[in-house]
This record gives C-alpha cells, sequence and structure tokens, in this order.
C-alpha cells in the first residue's frame, strides 16, 4: 500500500465525440490541479487544530464565555494564518482550474459548436426555448466561480460552459466520480434497482440535469423508459444531447425548462430526480420547484434528490464552518442557506407525507477504482463523494 | 480557430460574486496567486520532460506529435508521474506543512532553549 493516496492521471477521463481536444501541457495542467487539491485536504486538517490550540482559547480568554455562533468562530479564525494561506490556496486552485478549463474550451469554441451542431442536427430529442429565463438566483453570481455560469453564449449556439464543466470534474473531486464523472448517477441506480427490485418506470424526469451525466446511468439502466431531462441552461442542453448520441443513449430528451414553472401535466412521471441541484437554487425557487415535483409525479412515484450531506446538531461549530467554506469561497452562497431547511419540511410543505419521508446515504461507484488498498485521506469537506439522498414516495 | 473571441483574455475573466481576500494585506493573496500559476507551470513544464524522456529512452528518436500524445503507458508510470507532483506541491508548500507541524507540537524559541541549555 502506497502512502499516498494519489489521484488518477488525467487521461484515464473517458472521451467522446464532443469532449474537447486537450494537448499534453493541458492534461498536465489538470495533473497539477488534481495533485493540488488532494494537497489541500491534507494542508486543511491544520485548520482544525489551529482552531483549538490557539484561536479558541484566544477567544475565550478575551470573551470570558466559549464561542456563540459560526459567524464568531469565522471572525475569530480570519485572523489566523494557517487559515488563511490554506484558503487563500484553495481559492486559487479554483481559479486556476476555471482559467486552465476555459484556456482548452474557448480557443476550440467553434469546433465544438460544430461537432455539436452535426450530432443535435434534426434530432428531436432536445428542445430548446429561447423563452425560458434563466432564475434570478443564478444571474447573482457565477456559480462554482465559472465565469459566464451555466448559461453565457460567446458565440452563436455556444457550449464551451458545458464542456469546461465536463473537462474539470475530474480535476476537482481527484478522479472520484469516475470516468464518465457518473458516480452519483451509478450510486442511485444501484439503490433503486436494490430497493424496488419490481419498479420498472415508463416516464423520468430529472431535474438542472447539467451536462447529464448522472442521468445518463439512469437512462441506460432503464432502456424503455421515457426519460426526460430539463435544465434552464441551452449551452449545457446542447452539450447534453450530443454527448448522449455519442454514447449511444437515445431514451433522453433534453428540454429547456424552468424546474419551477415546467409544461407537464399533472401526474405524468414514475420518477423525479434531481441530483446536486437544490443547493444551487433560491430560498423562494427551492419551494416552488419542489411543489412541482409534487404535481407532476404520479400517485406511488417515486422521488430521490442527491445532495451535499445535511448539518447535525452534534456537529460541532468548526465542523458546520468548515464545511460552508465552498458555499462562501467557492461561491456557491445557496448551499450556506439549504441548511437551514429540513429535507422532511421541504417535502412535507409540498404535500408529500411525512411518513413517506425517506434519507439515505450514497457514495459515487467509481469505475476508476481498482480495488486496490488506499491509504486513509481525510475528509475534503463539501468535496467528497459522499452525500445525502432524501425523498419520497407520493401517496 | 476561435477567431471571434479573444480566447486568452476570456480565459481569465473574474466571476461574478466579489472575490474573498484572505491575507490581511491584499499584496499577499496577489503574489501568492501568481506564484502559484507559475507553480502549475513548472510542473507542466516537468511533466513534458518526463514525456521527452520517455520516449528517448524507448526509441532515440522522438516526434513532436509522439510528445503531443503520450500518455502514462504502466501504472508504474502513472504512479511515478502522480508521485513527483505530491512531491513538487509537498516542496513548495513546505512551510505550510511546517506552521501546521509547529501548530501540533508547539517549539520553544531559541532564546528559551539557550536559557534552559544554559541550566544543563
Ligand atoms: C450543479 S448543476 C447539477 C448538474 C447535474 N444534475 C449533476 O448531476 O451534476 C445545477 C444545474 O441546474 C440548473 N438549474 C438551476 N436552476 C434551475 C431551474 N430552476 N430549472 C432548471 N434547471 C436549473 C443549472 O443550469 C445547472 O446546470
Amino acid at each position: 500500500m502506497s502512502v499516498r493516496n494519489l489521484p488518477p492521471v488525467y487521461n484515464k477521463i473517458a472521451q467522446h465525440a464532443v469532449f474537447p481536444k486537450m494537448n499534453h501541457d493541458e492534461r498536465a495542467r489538470y495533473n497539477f490541479l488534481a495533485n493540488l487539491n488532494k494537497h489541500l485536504a491534507h494542508v486543511s486538517q491544520g485548520n482544525k487544530t489551529a482552531f483549538e490550540n490557539r484561536v479558541e482559547p484566544k477567544f475565550e480568554q478575551e470573551h470570558g464565555r466559549k464561542m456563540a455562533s459560526t459567524e464568531e468562530l469565522k471572525e475569530a479564525i480570519s485572523k489566523d494564518a494557517h487559515y488563511q494561506v490554506w484558503s487563500s490556496l484553495r481559492r486559487s486552485t479554483m481559479e486556476m482550474r476555471q482559467q486552465a478549463g476555459r484556456s482548452i474550451v474557448l480557443r476550440q469554441a467553434e469546433e465544438l459548436r460544430d461537432k455539436v451542431r452535426a450530432l443535435n442536427e434534426g434530432k428531436d430529442s432536445l428542445v430548446l426555448d429561447d423563452s425560458v429565463e434563466v432564475p434570478p438566483y443564478l444571474l447573482a453570481c457565477d456559480n462554482h466561480i465559472m465565469p459566464g455560469s451555466y448559461h453565457t453564449e460567446l458565440i452563436e449556439d455556444d457550449v464551451t460552459p458545458a464542456a469546461n464543466y465536463d473537462t474539470g470534474l475530474f480535476v476537482t473531486t481527484a478522479g472520484l466520480l469516475g470516468r464518465y464523472s457518473d458516480g452519483g448517477g451509478k450510486a442511485i441506480v444501484s439503490w433503486v434497482k436494490k430497493t424496488y427490485p419490481d419498479f420498472s418506470p415508463k416516464r423520468i424526469l430529472d431535474i438542472g440535469c447539467g451536462m447529464g451525466h448522472n442521468v445518463l446511468p439512469i437512462a441506460k439502466a432503464f432502456p424503455d423508459a421515457e426519460v426526460i431531462a430539463i435544465d434552464t441552461g441551452a449551452p449545457m442542453l446542447r452539450y447534453a444531447h450530443a454527448r448522449a448520441m455519442d454514447l449511444g443513449i437515445t431514451n433522453v430528451k433534453f428540454m429547456q425548462m424552468d424546474a419551477a414553472k415546467t409544461t407537464f401535466e399533472d401526474e405524468s412521471f414514475d420518477w423525479v430526480q434531481s441530483t446536486m441541484f437544490f443547493h444551487e437554487t433560491g430560498g423562494k425557487s427551492i419551494y416552488k420547484i419542489m411543489d412541482e415535483v409534487y404535481r407532476v409525479l404520479k400517485p406511488k412515484g417515486l422521488t430521490l434528490h442527491i445532495e451535499q450531506p445535511q448539518y447535525t446538531d452534534d456537529m460541532s461549530l468548526f465542523e458546520k464552518f468548515i464545511r460552508d467554506w465552498d458555499a462562501l469561497n467557492n461561491n456557491e452562497p445557496y448551499w450556506s442557506k439549504m441548511h437551514d431547511i429540513e429535507p422532511i419540511e421541504l417535502m412535507s410543505s409540498s404535500g408529500f407525507r411525512e411518513e413517506d419521508f425517506m434519507q439515505i446515504g450514497a457514495k459515487a461507484e467509481n469505475d476508476l477504482d481498482d480495488g486496490s488498498e488506499k491509504a486513509d485521506e481525510p475528509e475534503d469537506h463539501g468535496r467528497s463523494p459522499i452525500w445525502n439522498v432524501f425523498g419520497a414516495i407520493k401517496n | 480557430m476561435g477567431e471571434k473571441i479573444d480566447y486568452i483574455k476570456l480565459a481569465s475573466n473574474k466571476p461574478k460574486g466579489k472575490r474573498p481576500y484572505f491575507h490581511d494585506d491584499p499584496a499577499v493573496e496577489r503574489v501568492l496567486n501568481i506564484t502559484m500559476a507559475i507553480a502549475g507551470e513548472l510542473a507542466v513544464m516537468r511533466e513534458r520532460m518526463d514525456s521527452i524522456e520517455r520516449l528517448l529512452e524507448k526509441k532515440g528518436s522522438i516526434s513532436r506529435e509522439e510528445i503531443e500524445t503520450f500518455v502514462p503507458e504502466t501504472k508504474e508510470q502513472e504512479e511515478q508521474r502522480q508521485t513527483w507532483h505530491a512531491e513538487y506541491i509537498g516542496r513548495i508548500l513546505r512551510i505550510v506543512q511546517q506552521e501546521q507541524e509547529e501548530l501540533e507540537n508547539p517549539d520553544k524559541s531559541m532564546e528559551e532553549i539557550a536559557n534552559d541549555i544554559n541550566e544543563m
């Protein structure tokens, strides 16, 4: 067993027809960044030591009491030298990842667009609608510090936001999501098949599908189902559709639609799925979207939502604070607010019955894992592919 | 190729949302970011050299096209490459590690040690 748990080399990532062309140095740059991300997860452990050994004692000495909130903790730790250098390195790594990804895709923006166009041409399984507005919460800041977010088009029919996303997931998660970055979708399929062996959904809806990487395993596992994947970002949908075509998955229809106001009929889906979606919405929209989920779901239908781990009451102030680091410093602001909503309350406010609520843990299925024993890794808050899944059967 | 857009400038665009600064002096943040970008480019260069060396060793002669498409060919080569990155990062971020070790195991100052030794 190696004392180091090394990330897989970048060239292990799966290629498909619309995957951007990458040269030698571009792959090397991503190898550096994946390693740097791993390294910083180790450096991050020093934050806890710094907090316990000097930040907290100093606060208690100055104030004559314990810290009462994450706000107080933030103010105190912000002055700590270890926290400062770790934070600034982590932010810088994320910025470098965006710069590296964009420099790959923007130099070939037109070629990528043309390849996508050729695969999408004449297909009715891609339905774009330019009257669909980008939700205001997505315009407030660029999520995960991706300049231009999911919707900005730099050229006509641009696909670069999705292409950039596709190249970089592997780097941020150090390859833990698998060759196609679809470890979340695969995990949910396994769980559903195991838990409901007789479930054979005819219509499945995926909301906030992005570049479609997590909906494809679902479509593949239920080849007779009609799968509809919606998103508000046209570049994501164009790319997702072309990617699915090239990967030979033809039972998914990609549609530009706002999940808070879809045009689907009442009770028309057997399964409504979302993956890493709700924490990128907003405080009012989240309820509207859940209302839609309830409305379009058939009685006895299943809904599941893969999300970031919840906060628990026994979590220390420090733990809560550090889990919110990405929310505030890697532009995923709603994540820091979504903790205040209990999933069970969110669902019951839309009409789901509390006794039908379920919550499970899920871990990415990683086809890059060769099964060899690896050195233990410190937990990289917010980056580990271990999630909370909540949902219900509609009754 | 991207004639219509200035991909070099666009690649380095700022994302919407105020950038957090973590050091008391923004100049420290600025220099650190430039340093890390250079660190990254050195890593890229090292990986390229690695490809060249391995190809030279293998063939005695190499072409640019071969370098462009070279990827590690064995599990061992993959591990060697990733180990290089891990080593390199450990080297350049030495001070951060040392400060973390100091946190875990606080040391006395040389003045204090001198005083201690004076009594030994
Ligand atoms: C973090 S991505 C998740 C992508 C994908 N589901 C995955 O598994 O990673 C969030 C996506 O949700 C989309 N989105 C956000 N709000 C939406 C809404 N109200 N309706 C439809 N899509 C939305 C964004 O455009 C973005 O592509």
